[in-house]
């Protein structure tokens, strides 16, 4: 028997069908990338601004007030609390009502004009360092700019000489540390990562539960046109939901798309069967749709934390940083992120492409198999 | 289809994990005939099936299905044969008319369209074929499947339990269906339960725990059960048929209205079994063993050694 065009057309018209007549997995397909576009892109920022300070001044002169205009200036810091005592301030800390208290000891004033370089105190909740980090960075240059008009006369040696090399920093591709251009295009490898695996799963053992499997695998078809056809509609699901993100992506949060479309819609049909294949594995592994469900989650939690999609890749040990080049998400937000904010072209892309390749061989190989077994 | 064996396998086997489902088993069914496949859950019914239309691969055995080698020609076996699942197995979430027309497809039947219109005014739901299927009653969705399953203009139809949940009208008609087909040349296997539906066949097989006890008509598979039973009336009933079943050479004891039906394989243990009983006031009659009694029999396991007599081992290698 050889594979027909026609059988296989005839089982992706099915698919389509049935597909929408499912409202529920259809909302979720449209569904889950608008929920976690909105979520993700505007609900989450590493950069956080604004953040309530106390203040202590035990000296109220004219540059210790200075020094406090130019701390709020840089916009991290908002002085919502006076507080009197140091004891004071620490229980704020702790109750978590501000992020920091500034210190402006006693003599502050005279300790400065004398040129005796007194200290300033912040005390930070650095619980969490991602929220606190960008603020500390800030603070030197904002001390430094704000006292500078002061060092003029005696105090002219304070301001020292120039450093002995001049520090240029170019924050590239991303220079206002802008959190969705990070995010949004990396949610759109872990939305596709998500919903093919998911969607596939449940897509096969579906048929197996309700029995329609058998029925289908009594009439004269290939296996490869039972797979091929289950896997055709999603490769063009998982296009709608990239469509989809790249449009909101480009209006709502006005992400930069430096490079080439086409290439990262080229790029993506690799990303989409390699998850597709590794959808179908599952599904062969799993009886029921709910054992498809758990493996899927299974699979995707190690994608969501060791790709590099949430926390930085360099950021992690050597072993899971192994782990993580070797799932396809890591080498997609790469290369999604290249093209889109860098600008890469495809000789980058194909160092990180062929991964994802091998990845997709390996688990096609794997589900023809395991499907082909769980014919007997 | 030349007259001969629509069906004629030797030896089949199967095993899945070190436990063997079917037991080479030998199997004929002439074209034209309406076999009973019988036996309780579990004995091996589907296995067979699946084996016969190409779903499982056999671990043994040798044979023909419509003139093609069960072992190599699958493919051309799946073309001719038509399977009907335990479950309805048809897709809930389309239309009568999609899921015809996606059979049609997948058999790649040329004129498509005036089949699938054809097998929807058969069914007679024209002006229905938008339901879903999964909207139809049980007799609604077997005979759906039915339709279905014989889209390809098939050869052989493999019923798996077709009217599990069917109300008796459904049932009847189905059969009378069945009976139909079967004088336009068409080849019946059908796994049952219900003994109205085996008295039915032209013929009977009989598996159980994977092996075949028995083939025939139903006549000769009653005789082959060698199984005497008697009837008795009288008072208490109940108390006696608890006083028979303890003695040896009593196999059964079962109610029937206002009678008990008392069998066994050895006649004489049998008659010295219920003779301290003879006196009034029971009444005692020999009848014949009913279908239902030997299938009785037949699981009662005592039989599965007795019975792997010589049909069993014949022919295959």
């Amino acid at each position: 028997m050889k594979f027909s065009p026609s059988r296989l057309w005839a089982i992706v018209v099915k698919e389509f069908v049935q597909m929408r007549r499912d409202r529920l997995t259809l909302g979720m397909m449209a569904g889950i990338p608008v929920l976690q576009l909105l979520l993700f892109g505007y609900a989450i920022n590493a950069n956080p601004k604004h953040l309530p300070t106390a203040v202590l001044m035990a000296d109220n002169g004219p540059q210790g007030r200075t020094l406090l205009y130019a701390l709020e200036n840089s916009s991290y810091f908002d002085f919502v609390r006076r507080v009197k005592t140091e004891p004071e301030g620490r229980r704020l800390l702790a109750r978590g009502d501000v992020q920091f208290v500034v210190n402006i000891p006693e003599n502050f004033t005279r300790d400065f004009l004398r040129g005796a370089r007194p200290a300033i105190l912040v005390e930070a909740d650095a619980t969490d360092p991602v929220a606190t980090v960008n603020a500390l960075a800030a603070l030197n240059a904002a001390v430094n700019g704000a006292l500078k008009n002061d060092l003029k006369g005696p105090l002219a040696f304070l301001s020292g000489t120039a450093p002995p090399v001049e520090l240029q920093i170019h924050a590239l591709y991303n220079p206002e540390d802008i959190t969705a251009y990070n995010i949004v295009p990396g949610l759109m490898g872990t939305i596709l990562t998500m919903t093919m695996i998911a969607i596939t799963g449940l897509a096969i053992t579906r048929e197996r539960e309700s029995g329609t499997m058998e029925n289908l695998l009594s009439m004269p078809t290939r296996p490869l046109e039972v797979m091929i056809g289950k896997i055709v509609p999603y490769i063009l699901v998982g296009y709608m939901q990239m469509a989809l993100i790249l449009l909101t992506a480009r209006l709502l949060f006005r992400v930069p798309m430096a490079g080439s479309i086409a290439l990262l819609m080229a790029v993506t049909f690799v990303f989409i069967v390699a998850n597709l294949a590794m959808g179908i594995t599952f599904s062969t592994l799993a009886t029921t749709q709910r054992q498809a469900m758990q493996m899927s989650m299974f699979f995707f939690l190690p994608n969501i934390l060791l790709s590099g999609f949430m926390f930085p890749f360099r950021g992690m040990p050597v072993w899971a940083q192994d782990i993580g080049e070797f799932l396809p998400l890591t080498h997609f937000l790469r290369i999604i992120r290249g093209i889109l904010l860098k600008g890469n072209g495809f000789t980058d892309v194909v160092r990180e492409l062929w991964q994802i390749a091998l990845f997709a061989i390996v688990a096609i190989a794997l589900s023809v198999k395991s499907f082909r077994r769980t014919l007997d | 289809m030349p007259d001969g064996l629509a069906i004629d396998v030797h030896g089949m086997t199967k095993r899945f994990d070190g436990l063997t489902a079917v037991n080479r088993v030998d199997l004929q069914v002439r074209t034209g005939d309406i076999c009973g496949f019988l036996g309780p859950n579990g004995s091996g019914k589907t296995t067979f099936i699946r084996m016969l239309c190409g779903l499982l691969r056999p671990d043994g055995g040798s044979g023909t299905c419509l003139g093609h080698d069960v072992m190599t020609g699958s493919e051309a076996i799946k073309g001719l044969v038509g399977y009907m699942t335990q479950r309805f197995s048809f897709w809930d979430d389309l239309t009568i008319h999609e899921n015809l027309d996606f059979v049609a497809r997948m058999y790649s039947i040329g004129n498509r369209r005036r089949v699938v219109r054809e097998s929807i005014e058969r069914l007679g739901l024209e002006g229905q074929g938008n339901k879903l299927a999964g909207e139809l009653s049980g007799g609604w969705k077997q005979r759906l499947a039915l339709a279905a399953c014989m889209i390809h203009d098939p050869k052989l139809l493999l019923l798996d339990e077709p009217t599990a949940g069917v109300d008796p009208k459904a049932r009847r008609e189905f059969w009378e269906e069945i009976h139909r087909l079967a004088e336009q040349g068409l080849t019946f296997l059908i796994a049952t339960h219900y003994m109205d539906e085996a008295e039915r066949c032209h013929r009977l097989a009989f598996i159980l725990n994977g092996k075949l006890l028995s083939q025939g008509t139903v006549a000769e598979v009653i005789e082959q059960a060698h199984l005497t039973t008697w009837s008795v009336s009288g008072p208490d009933l109940t108390g006696l048929a608890g006083k028979l079943r303890v003695r040896p050479g009593v196999e059964q004891a079962v109610a029937f209205g206002n009678t008990l039906h008392i069998s066994g394989d050895d006649a004489d243990a049998l008659l010295g079994a219920i003779a301290p009983f003879r006196a009034a006031p029971y009444e005692w009659r020999g009848i014949d063993s009913s279908l239902e009694d030997v299938f009785i029999h037949f699981m009662g396991g005592r039989a599965g050694r007795q019975m792997e007599g010589p049909r069993m081992d014949g022919p295959s290698s």
